[in-house]
């Protein structure tokens, strides 16, 4: 039998406590035995299902929902409650919560924390909101490479079933609910909610045309609602706490709390739990969160929200456009458009230090979106391809200086014109390296020897915001 | 690429379709195609690799027609379509993971087998294979191991040697 060393000891140095700042789903993190049902119900947990299917109707907790502001939490950020409330729901069809725990987003590793640690929080959200939507059948869709992960979730299932929080009339209260975890089979484009729904149907995960969307016709043709995990476990304090309450934290229309996957080169990477509005400048240097730059390194770059999104030069991460302090939030990291900002996605917060190349992370995204793309479309499936090959030649000291702004020719050509966000996601993150770094691309076209075995360094990356409009001009 | 020369007939325990039935019986009436994913997971696990032979009973069992069944396979990451080494090493290649050494980690372990992405070694025992972002970010670089998926995490030249070297003694 090998050992399930998922819970590395090297890792215990990461300590999510911070006494700042509130904490909803993560303030038990490190009490020992929070993962069993015993430990977590000490901790106050279950409360949520016993209060929604006692004292409030279906329509109440929707309501509460809505009235917490949550967003969704996989990277769209489209509020929950409004999700929900487009549920169709005629009379004799079954409907069905499906969670979507296929993270794959590179960055992303928030929902494997919190399924490995305490995965009660997720059971007990499935419950709640499958009781809110009128679910009696509910899926949790886990990444195939999850393995140890749906074990846990597994077992959480059945001591929760054995306690009566599953299963036939729960509670007492006539509500009746089956919660079941289904493996996927490695393949990214699965977290894409109608791709996941294909795939839980035993199929390939080719993405659906919308609409109909899953909330008319999702799962067998069922309504349908998909969340995400951080999603779906966040509503345990809302229903707990009241909606209101859950609306007082965050800043604006940046509700609540949300978990910060931190990777790269930090000095203290991992799992954290922040109210959003936090100045990211505070993220990456406090000690409470990632403790600055490893090694002493100056920051260059980070991507903010999953390798999807933009990527942005240091000045542009801490300070906007106009030298106000960026913050950790859906419209402060979005502030300035594509031109200067980015967005905050599913909380994937990569950090590059003077020493990285952006070519190369550049080509090593687009070879990801290559290999992740379904195939369905054409200018996904080809242009993905050429991305990777055009990047593949100028990492390599074989690139020409036309290929740039062949690179954006391309990736201007697959943004907006695939079913799914694929297409988008595999065509921001190198506009945007074209944008704020093409001194670096230059270099390597000039440079096709040194490249290959020096860095840039983080001199000389003006932000040429306006060569983006002239390429534009150049490629209508 | 789905191997589909010459295969010896495969059969299935009582005990593995036990667990086949626990599966259909998740889903609807007549929607037991959703429990293709799962199965074929457990007999990957049960057989080494996702052989043609065992996609057919898969197909046969679930009432579809094979191409059901390869058209699946063929199209997610996780399903070996050629026999692999019994231990299969998969790196993470993915950004996060290479901006802390994944690629020298993968070097390294090219270097240790002697053989390349997906070749087995000699001795049967080893395989290894770049893949893509494993959410495991912040504890990079990270490998995994079917079919149980065991995670090593922050791997260094030395972790991979003692691991590799383990397995090879029978001491995981």
């Amino acid at each position: 039998m090998r050992p399930r060393n998922f819970f590395s000891p090297l890792t215990s140095h990461i300590s999510h406590l911070n006494n700042m700042a509130r904490k909803l789903l993560l303030e038990h993190i490190n009490v020992p035995g929070i993962h069993t049902l015993e430990v977590y119900r000490q901790k106050g947990g279950y409360r949520a299902v016993e209060k929604a299917l006692k004292t409030l109707t279906p329509e109440e907790v929707v309501e509460e929902v809505k009235k917490s502001g949550l967003r969704g939490r996989g990277g769209a950020g489209f509020p929950t409650g409004m999700k929900w409330s487009f549920l169709a729901k005629p009379e004799g069809v079954a409907r069905y919560l499906v969670c979507n725990a296929d993270e794959s987003e590179p960055g992303t590793f928030k929902d494997r924390y919190l399924m490995t640690h305490i995965p009660h929080a997720l059971i007990e959200g499935m419950i709640v909101s499958s009781f809110a939507l009128g679910a009696h059948t509910s899926y949790i869709y886990v990444r195939g490479e999850m393995m140890p992960q749906i074990r846990i979730l597994e077992k959480a299932i059945a001591e929760a079933k054995a306690a009566g929080f599953l299963g036939q009339n729960i509670l007492g209260t006539g509500y009746n609910l089956e919660l079941y975890v289904q493996p996927g089979g490695g393949a990214y484009i699965c977290g894409e909610e109608t791709a996941l729904l294909e795939s839980l149907e035993g199929k390939r995960g080719n993405p659906r045309i919308k609409p109909p969307f899953p909330a008319i016709a999702g799962l067998y043709g069922c309504p349908t609602v998909v969340n995400n995990v951080e999603s779906i476990a966040a509503v345990v304090p809302i229903v707990n706490d009241g909606g209101d309450e859950y609306a007082k934290i965050g800043i604006g229309r940046s509700t609540g709390t949300k978990l910060i996957s931190a990777s790269g080169n930090l000095v203290k990477p991992g799992v954290y739990e922040i109210e959003l509005g936090l100045p990211v400048e505070e993220f990456i240097y406090s000690d409470e969160y990632c403790g600055g730059i490893a090694n002493g390194k100056k920051l260059k770059a980070t991507v903010a929200g999953g390798s999807s999104v933009p990527i942005l030069p240091a000045n542009l991460t801490l300070k906007l456009a106009n030298g106000e302090p960026r913050l950790m939030s859906y419209e402060s990291l979005a502030e300035g458009g594509f031109a200067t900002g980015t967005m905050l996605g599913s909380g994937g917060f990569i950090a590059f230090d003077e020493d990285q190349c952006i070519v190369r992370n550049t080509w090593n995204f687009s070879r990801f979106y290559h290999h992740e793309s379904c195939g369905q479309c054409s200018p996904c499936r080809e242009g993905t391809g050429w991305l990777e090959k055009i990047l593949h030649r100028l990492e390599h000291g074989q690139g020409k200086m036309s290929d740039i702004d062949l690179l954006w020719d391309v990736q201007r050509k697959i943004e907006g014109n695939t079913i799914c966000p694929l297409g988008d996601a595999a065509s921001w993150p190198v506009a945007s390296a074209i944008r704020h770094f093409r001194d670096e691309f230059e270099w390597h076209v000039k440079e096709p020897i040194k490249s290959q075995t020096s860095n840039y360094g983080i001199a000389n990356y003006a932000v040429p915001i306006e060569k983006k409009e002239e390429i534009k001009q150049e490629n209508l | 690429m789905l191997k589909v020369e010459e295969q010896q007939p495969v059969t299935f325990s009582s005990a593995l379709v036990a667990n086949f039935d626990e599966i259909v019986a998740r889903y609807p009436k007549g929607k037991q195609k959703s429990a293709l994913l799962p199965i074929l997971h457990l007999v990957q696990a049960e057989f080494g690799w996702t052989s043609a032979a065992a996609m057919d009973k898969v197909a046969e069992y679930l009432h579809i027609e094979p191409i059901e069944v390869y058209e699946v396979a063929s199209f997610y990451s996780m399903y070996f379509l050629q026999p692999k080494g019994k231990y299969v090493l998969e790196v993470c290649r993915t950004g996060p993971c290479c901006l802390v050494g994944a690629e020298k980690i993968m070097t390294h372990i090219e270097n240790k087998l002697g053989v390349k992405e997906g070749e087995v070694t000699t001795d049967g025992l080893f395989s290894w294979r770049g893949v893509e972002c494993l959410a495991a970010c912040g504890f990079a670089p990270v490998l995994q191991i079917g079919p149980e998926y065991t995670f090593y995490e922050n791997l260094t030249e030395q972790s991979v040697d003692k691991l590799i070297d383990d397995l090879k003694n029978n001491k995981i």
